[in-house]
């Protein structure tokens, strides 16, 4: 029986300090070019907290309104305001930059982590007020120490400051002298993964209504890698969240591929649930430090706000069939293969067209594509284009080579079987999977009987491989029914028909 | 243009000589098809990478130009790149070319 | 004149446009000679 989505959790972590002290673009540019006017015009395009949460797009991630909502809004969204805002949605919430740090700390366990005792006496109790961050969580704020020792740390240890509006509030220290893969930078970009992940799984469980000791496995999807000198990608990014998280039944690994790792992830936890391996399986990723303000440059330039200021996390719960939500349908898996190549429409036909035709469908059987959904208000002034839209036009082009649509539609596939783009471009997040939240409430709803999700990586930065990858599958309305009415017996029948030989079976070794 | 990029373009300008070079581009939008032909000709206007300042002025061109499609095999072009014309604004893209390369192409 | 016959030919693709080794597949028919493919990648 194919396993089910019990539900998501969508969160987001507005770090706008993290942008200018962390993004690989802000980095990269102090070294190259430290007195350029980019630099110097960054921080007056930085939003606030509040234009964070009142951007259209940001409201969508975390569930306060729909795809549909976001396609009714006049882009470009980052001029836009969107009434009625606020912190807290169905999937998750957008939480500040001054509790998010709290929250880090909070996940750190080895004491690289040090904040101003100041800073942590202004914001703990908001951080205690937030609803999913747990007793356990707040315990593990600590009191903190002096501005003096923090200073000296960044100073003196090459440690990693944090910052709160232009001020050092605490730093992130290295966890060795000589390994660079314990240091600082390493540790940062680690542990805002770490948190943010910890944050979306705790939305995950509660919106999946759920007892954290449900969960068995979880698997961390993100583009991070954690170990030291001797095992470099080691892990376990799943295991330590599920920890913070409180999942005391929980074992867990990491799973990577690039901006696809999500979808692959998906797939193999979909498959352990399926096999019987695991009952329930978490599947989750924190945020990426390092893309924020990746395309702040062209931001800058065009007079936009710095719009990649936001740290993002997901998590999606599979469980057994429950015969109610919508299910993970294995049957149906696209897959980017070592021989597909790059050209666009291999890649697209391998991902979309292939697996459907195995399965006897047309691409327009399925009601909803999630392909990479990019936020455009992101990516259209960084010159990289619509990316929904982009795949939208190459699944329709498939479809009108293979005669499945028709010229003239080509136009109106978009609309009927895409969504705009709404998710932030931190890698893996957009990648197919900030739908399912939708897709599951919308297949429950009736309102649409499938979607596909698709997944892409670029694996060749890495240059391990020149090749690009990609893996794909189908989620549906929930099928129990069906499946045991064509069985003829159902699993209760079947556990029915064995006690009852059992019985048998032990009367006739009684009589004997 | 990625930094690295535009390190290994200029080592092969100086390998190879500018004038034996052409740089094919894949590039999305009009704009960054535009931008990363500047980098290669007049300098990176980003002034980021090793090309700031550096006019190589090589022959550039996108990928779904006619002038490269004249040269390619049909059959390869049809399989490799042809659907991607019902995707991008090819229009857009050959203006934003052909300005940078009249403007800045020094081996024509 | 030919722009690619016995060319040194420079691919730059893109992930969301056209990747660096299906231009190679082109840029080989035309008589050039790839001597660097890559895709940058802006998402």
């Amino acid at each position: 029986m194919n396993s089910v989505i019990k539900g998501a959790g969508y969160v987001l972590a507005h770090t706008p300090q993290m942008v200018i002290y962390n993004g690989t673009t802000q980095t990269t540019e102090r070294i190259v070019n430290p007195e350029s006017e980019y630099l110097k015009e960054l921080g007056s395009h930085l939003r606030s907290y509040e234009e964070c949460v009142n951007y259209w797009p940001n409201q969508v991630y975390i569930g306060n309104a729909t795809p549909e909502d976001l396609s009714q809004v006049e882009f470009p969204y980052y001029d836009k305001v969107k009434e009625g805002a606020v912190r807290y949605g169905k999937y998750g919430e957008i939480m500040p930059e001054e509790e998010f740090i709290l929250l880090v700390q909070a996940c750190d366990q080895f004491e690289v982590v040090k904040l101003d005792k100041d800073f942590v006496c202004a914001h703990k109790e908001a951080l205690a007020a937030d609803p999913i961050i747990t007793e356990d969580i707040i315990a593990r704020v600590e009191a903190g120490t002096e501005l003096s020792e923090i200073e000296a740390a960044v100073k003196e240890e090459h440690a990693e400051g944090l910052y709160v509006a232009g001020k050092l509030v605490g730093c992130v220290k290295r966890a060795h002298d000589i390994d660079v893969n314990l240091s600082a930078h390493v540790m940062h970009e680690n542990l805002m993964s770490k948190a943010s992940n910890v944050l979306a799984l705790l939305y995950g469980i509660q919106n999946a209504g759920i007892s954290k000791d449900d969960v068995e496995y979880v698997i961390d999807c993100a583009e991070e890698a954690c170990g030291d000198m001797n095992q470099r990608g080691g892990g376990n990014f799943a295991k330590a969240a599920a920890e913070i998280a409180g999942l005391k039944n929980a074992t867990g690994s990491d799973s990577r591929g690039f901006c696809a790792g999500p979808s692959h992830a998906l797939i193999e936890a979909a498959a352990l649930v399926k096999s019987g391996a695991y009952k329930c399986v978490a599947v989750t990723a924190g945020g990426c430090t390092a893309k924020l303000g990746m395309n702040g440059k062209d931001h800058v330039k065009k007079g936009l706000p710095i719009l990649e200021d936001c740290l993002a996390g997901f998590c999606v719960i599979l469980s057994e069939n429950d015969g109610v939500n919508p299910e993970i349908n294995l049957d149906i898996l696209g897959r980017h293969t070592v021989g597909t190549g790059s050209a666009p429409q291999n890649v697209i036909g391998s991902l979309v067209a292939d697996p459907l035709e195995r399965a006897g469908l047309k691409i327009t059987d399925i009601d909803k594509y999630s392909p990479e959904m990019q936020n455009p208000d992101i990516t259209k002034p960084a010159g990289a284009g619509d990316v929904p839209m982009a795949n939208y036009k190459m699944i329709a082009a498939l479809a009108v080579k293979k005669g499945e649509l028709d010229r003239k539609e080509l136009a109106s596939f978009s609309a009927e079987h895409g969504l705009t783009g709404w998710a932030p471009t931190q890698g893996h997040i957009p990648s197919g999977v900030p739908y399912i939240g939708f897709a599951r409430e919308d297949i429950l709803a009736g309102k649409i009987k499938n979607a596909m999700i698709i997944g892409k990586g670029s694996l060749f930065l890495g240059r391990m491989t020149n090749l690009f990858d990609g893996v794909s599958f189908v989620i549906q309305a929930n099928t129990k029914a069906e499946a045991e009415a064509a069985a003829g017996v159902s699993e209760e029948e079947v556990k029915e028909l064995i006690a009852k030989a059992m019985k048998d079976f032990a009367a006739s070794l009684m009589a004997e | 243009m990625d930094l690295e990029n535009q390190k290994r373009v200029k080592e092969f300008a100086e390998e190879y000589g500018p004038e034996n070079i052409v740089v094919i581009l894949g590039a999305a939008e009009g704009e960054a098809a535009g931008l990363a032909a500047e980098t290669v000709t007049a300098g990176d206007p980003t002034f980021a990478g090793p090309l700031t300042g550096v006019q190589l002025g090589l022959t550039t061109y996108h990928v779904c130009e006619p002038e490269m499609k004249d040269e390619f095999d049909d059959a390869v072009y049809d399989e490799q790149v042809s659907m991607m014309e019902m995707v991008l604004d090819v229009d857009d893209i050959i203006s934003e070319m052909s300005s940078i390369r009249d403007e800045f192409c020094k081996y024509l | 004149m030919a722009i690619l016959e016995g060319k040194k030919a420079i691919i730059i693709g893109d992930r969301d446009g056209i990747p660096g080794p299906a231009i190679a597949e082109c840029v080989q028919t035309a008589g050039a000679e790839v001597i660097f493919s890559s895709t940058e990648c802006f998402v």
